[in-house]
């Protein structure tokens, strides 16, 4: 039984993720006043990319030809194991926080080498970018789950899950400055304004894309869908942590389960929403400034955790 | 309560009230006189009242001997204001509408430091340290000039930190009170707090005296929390150092003597002894080192105030009826010359126009009687006998020697480095040909008179009724 | 229970927030909102304790933070900034980055001894002095790293919010010291506006820097 959920969820994130892009997309360009792409093109793009034709550089070594897939299967199980639409699946065990940022990190360092595998300039730059970037935003989402790990008492994410969904909501300021910190990350991580433009191609502003500039075909259309999946792997997170509220909980039957699909489901949807809101009304900051950006979400990490572990010390 | 004590509060108050809206500026001069002299008559009618420690006030042996010196030196420097501001205006400095507002704050000020000084409310005391600090501030600054407004900013924000500091300690000696007193007014009165100390929680009391250490120490210019002293003392009227030098800085350190008899009265909390005495030192050795480089005639003098003050803290931090005795012995000598010697320097400022040392050459030509008295202000304050100042500093010197005899060193060190600093000074200001320009010295020369009569005549004989009066404070703080 | 405690740790982590915010600001207009709005979630964090400790005077007090320091100083200060031509951004002698840094310090540095010091009290005001106490700090802080005199005035000012957020959580302190607290930053802000105003007269910029030309320590 939690084998087939586990399953289920493993195919539901990877399916989602174009939907969620494409979402993203369309919501955008309605606020800029266009029609936009239909929310399937995503699906599309990833399809038309596996037919087509592979073209390596010259110089490319077998560390450019293994990086896509490496970097899709590190995210898709740290897809699987962020808890969606029910806790308690197969893979519970180790869906632990410090697990979670491991893989993400693994998948990162891949890309960022396959960036400079080939020796273009922009290559480079997107690398030290990239790798700048998550200097400062790797220590700041730590500081977030073990907020929530300390609320909770335990790293292992079905578990704060669990104390989330049953505890009752009191109004926290050490929940709000993680949220707040959470979201800062996740905007860095996933390349999106106002830390990177996913849409940019030039020179002056790539992060994220400068990295993928010499991969087409296939390999193009995996390293897309790994970064879809990341964008939902994310959402995922910061919606398990902080609205759990219909996530079925462990060892509960079929029905409670599609009650928590439908609600994951609603719930990525409407981050999708508020994602693309957000990207057409903020501008995107100039590279040196992302430090302080990122630097921000440090401290408000940083004081969320000082905040938790001072009422849990004044509450003993 | 007490009618003298309501006397010596309100008096000034209401007087400064009153003469912010008189026009003419002699009229509030006069006025401030008249008012100084009703608060001293209350003042000298305090020793006689009964001592009690109401909710709010307190009179006991401690505080009297403060508020008595207090309104003493309050009026004499009220009448050498009032005749050097009125030259003020004159060389154009002060505008009238300046000066009546001078003398208005300046009654403000004393009504201030008489509210701390009989407050048994710890809140009441640091309102009434809070209310006198901000309104000399306002008073160093009032010559508008760029380093007058520098030195007031400074003063102002090493002062109001400070201030802050000391009522977080208040918050927290509060709250180690609220165990054994209650919530509520009770556990801010300080004579309960003391009857209290053994109950008191001993980490609590600690981080406060920390706090207040620090707090009301940068208002006694201890080093290394002095950086606004000198500026302070230079660039305000010479009535406002006198009265910084002789009255406020003895106001805070009565203020940290308080808290310092609760903590010391628990014995689980840190002895406030050894902390005391090394910022004492540290005080006494780097003021006396400063004293040589000093340039300006207001600032070397302020520079001794550090000084001293750093000495008076040490003794107090040795302890001891002896050392205690002392110590409150030197804070009065040491309050009236030094304010004595302001007094002679803002003779000398208006007699030269400058306060520039290398600018004042000659005076025992020029102004003899200034020089004389001037001559005798250093040579009180550098510790020579007969004066009473050689009375106190023996007796602390010889007091360390008996208990800790290479302690002993340190500070007999650096009271001959400034004895040093101070008469070579001296040497230069007095003899060597007269500079330009010498006017006359038109501010009344009494009030120095006065002080350094009483210092002299304190050295040579010092009453029984004195000597009991400060045995019996001495030994009230341990 | 529960929610009283978590009510005033929502207010108190909200006053402490927005010191942080103090010391990251570099535009003066930014700083005075800032400060309003940490005078504002003052007001109603005692506000909140009046409630709770059913003290009405403390009402009193709320109404004084709130009325004085989250409107009519800030748009004082707003005033004179305008009208004296002051430069409306701020210089800092340290980076951004290391301030910080050094505001997390100091509040780590303040839980961690307040916790420790207070284990007899309350839980209410243990948290509530240990947050003060980091306001107090990052107060303190603010006025070191700052070259502006408004800046410096402001962070004097946050300071005082923390002595403020202090002095109500310390329950039962009699109205005399709040009123006076009230009373001092009347008197505060008298010299302040006074000062101020003197300082535009001679200089053209309230630069405090330009101030320490004037340095008399080598005199």
């Amino acid at each position: 039984m939690l084998f087939v959920g586990q399953a289920i969820q493993m195919v539901l994130v990877i399916a989602l993720a174009p939907l969620v892009t494409g979402i993203v997309r369309k919501v955008k360009a309605r606020f800029m006043g266009r029609i936009g792409p239909p929310v399937i093109q995503p699906y599309r793009d990833l399809i038309k990319l596996m037919r087509k034709e592979t073209v390596f550089a010259e110089n490319a070594s077998w560390l450019f030809r293994a990086a896509p897939y490496a970097i899709f299967a590190f995210t898709w199980v740290a897809a699987a194991l962020v808890p969606s639409f029910a806790s308690g699946l197969m893979f519970n065990w180790a869906a632990d926080v410090i697990a979670l940022v491991a893989l993400l990190g693994a998948a990162r360092v891949f890309l960022a080498l396959a960036g400079m595998d080939v020796g273009t300039s922009f290559g480079g730059i997107g690398a030290s970018r990239e790798m700048m970037i998550a200097t400062l935003a790797e220590p700041a989402m730590l500081l977030v789950v073990l907020t929530m790990a300390l609320a909770a008492g335990t790293t292992q994410l079905p578990g704060v899950a669990d104390f989330l969904i049953s505890a009752p909501i009191t109004v926290r300021v050490s929940l709000a400055l993680a949220l707040v910190a959470l979201v800062m990350v996740a905007l860095a991580e996933n390349a999106r304004i106002p830390v990177d433009n996913p849409a940019t191609h030039l020179e002056l502003t790539m992060v994220h894309e400068a990295m993928l500039l010499e991969y087409s075909g296939r390999h193009l259309a995996m390293i897309e869908a790994s970064s879809q999946l990341k964008l939902v792997l994310y959402l995922s997170l910061i919606v398990s942590l902080f609205v759990p509220f219909g996530m079925a909980p462990a060892q509960s039957g079929v029905a409670a389960w599609a009650f928590g699909g439908f609600a994951y489901v609603g719930k990525l949807i409407a981050g999708a929403v508020l994602l693309g809101m957000w990207e057409v009304s903020v501008a995107k900051m100039r590279v040196f400034r992302v430090s302080e950006f990122l630097g921000g979400a440090f401290v408000f990490a940083f004081l969320a955790i000082l905040l938790a572990f001072l009422t849990r010390e004044v509450m003993r | 309560m007490n009618a003298g004590v309501v006397a010596v509060i309100v008096i000034p108050f209401v007087s400064a009230a009153l003469l912010a809206a008189v026009p003419s500026y002699r009229l509030s001069a006069a006025g401030t006189v008249a008012a100084m002299l009703a608060t001293l008559i209350a003042g000298l009618s305090l020793p006689f009242a009964t001592h009690e420690a109401g909710s709010y006030f307190i009179l006991d042996d401690v505080n009297i001997l403060f508020i008595v010196l207090n309104t003493l030196v309050g009026f004499t420097t009220s009448v050498f204001s009032a005749s050097y501001i009125g030259h003020e205006i004159e060389t154009g400095k002060l505008t009238p509408l300046f000066v009546r507002f001078y003398h208005a704050m300046f009654l403000a000020m004393m009504g201030a430091m008489n509210l701390a000084l009989t407050a048994n409310n710890i809140g009441l005391l640091w309102v009434g340290l809070e209310l006198a600090t901000l309104i000399t501030v306002v008073m160093v600054g009032i010559y508008r000039t760029p380093s007058a407004i520098e030195a007031a900013w400074k003063y102002f924000i090493l002062g109001s930190v400070g201030i802050s500091l000391a009522f977080f300690g208040t918050i927290l000696i509060y709250l180690a009170g609220q165990k054994p007193l209650g919530e509520g007014a009770a556990a801010m009165t300080w004579s309960l707090l003391l009857a209290h100390a053994p109950e008191l929680d001993a980490s609590l009391l600690n981080l406060s005296f920390i706090f207040l250490l620090v707090g009301y120490g940068t208002k006694v210019g201890l080093a290394p929390l002095h950086a606004w002293l000198p500026d302070a003392h230079a660039e305000g009227p010479t009535p406002i150092s006198a009265v910084l030098s002789g009255l406020l800085l003895n106001v805070a350190l009565y203020a940290l003597l308080r808290f310092k008899m609760i903590v010391s009265a628990n014995p689980s909390a840190i002895d406030p002894g050894p902390v005391m005495i090394v910022m004492g030192l540290l005080s006494l050795i780097f003021a006396a080192f400063m004293l040589f480089q000093r340039r300006d005639i207001k600032r070397l003098f302020a520079y001794s105030s550090i000084e001293h003050m750093g000495l008076i803290t040490f003794a107090f931090g040795m302890g001891g009826p002896l050392a205690n005795f002392a110590g409150l012995l030197h804070m009065a000598m040491h309050s009236l010359t030094k304010s004595a010697i302001f007094f002679a320097v803002g003779h000398i400022a208006q007699a030269k126009g400058t306060q520039r040392i290398a600018d004042i050459r000659g005076l025992s030509v020029t102004h003899p009687g200034l020089a004389m008295g001037l001559a005798a202000g250093v040579l009180a304050i550098s510790g020579l006998p007969p004066f009473g100042v050689f009375m106190s500093e023996f007796l602390i010197l010889t007091t360390t020697f008996a208990r800790h005899p290479w302690l002993a060193l340190l500070p007999a060190f650096g009271l001959l480095v400034a004895f040093a600093a101070l008469l070579y000074r001296l040497q230069g200001l007095l003899f060597g040909e007269p500079s330009e320009p010498s006017h006359e010295v038109k501010a009344s020369s009494v009030p120095l008179i006065i002080h350094l009569s009483l210092v002299l005549v304190a050295g040579l004989y010092l009453p029984q009724t004195l000597v009991g009066w400060f045995e019996r404070a001495a030994e009230l703080l341990k | 229970m529960t929610q009283a405690y978590d009510v005033s740790h929502l207010l108190a982590g909200l006053m402490l927030v927005a010191s942080f915010a103090l010391l990251y600001q570099d535009r003066i207009f930014a700083v005075l909102n800032t400060f309003a709005a940490q005078a504002i979630v003052l007001s109603l964090a005692v506000a909140w304790e009046a409630w709770t400790q059913d003290r009405p005077h403390l009402y009193i007090t709320a109404g004084i933070a709130l009325g004085l320091k989250g409107i009519v100083i800030p748009v004082a200060l707003h005033r004179m900034i305008v009208k004296l031509g002051i430069h409306r951004d701020v210089e800092q002698v340290v980076g951004v980055g290391k301030t910080l840094i050094l505001g997390l310090a100091l509040t780590s540095l303040s839980l961690m001894l307040v916790l420790k010091v207070t284990e007899t009290a309350e839980s209410f005001t243990r948290e509530g002095l240990a947050l003060a106490l980091a306001i107090i700090l990052l107060g303190l802080l603010m006025m070191i790293t700052r070259r502006n005199a408004v800046t410096q005035i402001v962070g004097f000012m946050s300071l005082e919010n923390g002595l403020v957020l202090a002095a109500t959580g310390a329950q039962g302190m009699p109205l005399v010291v709040e009123v006076s607290v009230a009373f001092s930053v009347l008197i505060a802000l008298f010299v302040f506006a006074v000062f101020v105003f003197r300082i535009r007269e001679r200089f053209d910029s309230v630069d405090v820097e330009s101030l320490e030309r004037v340095r008399g320590d080598r005199k």
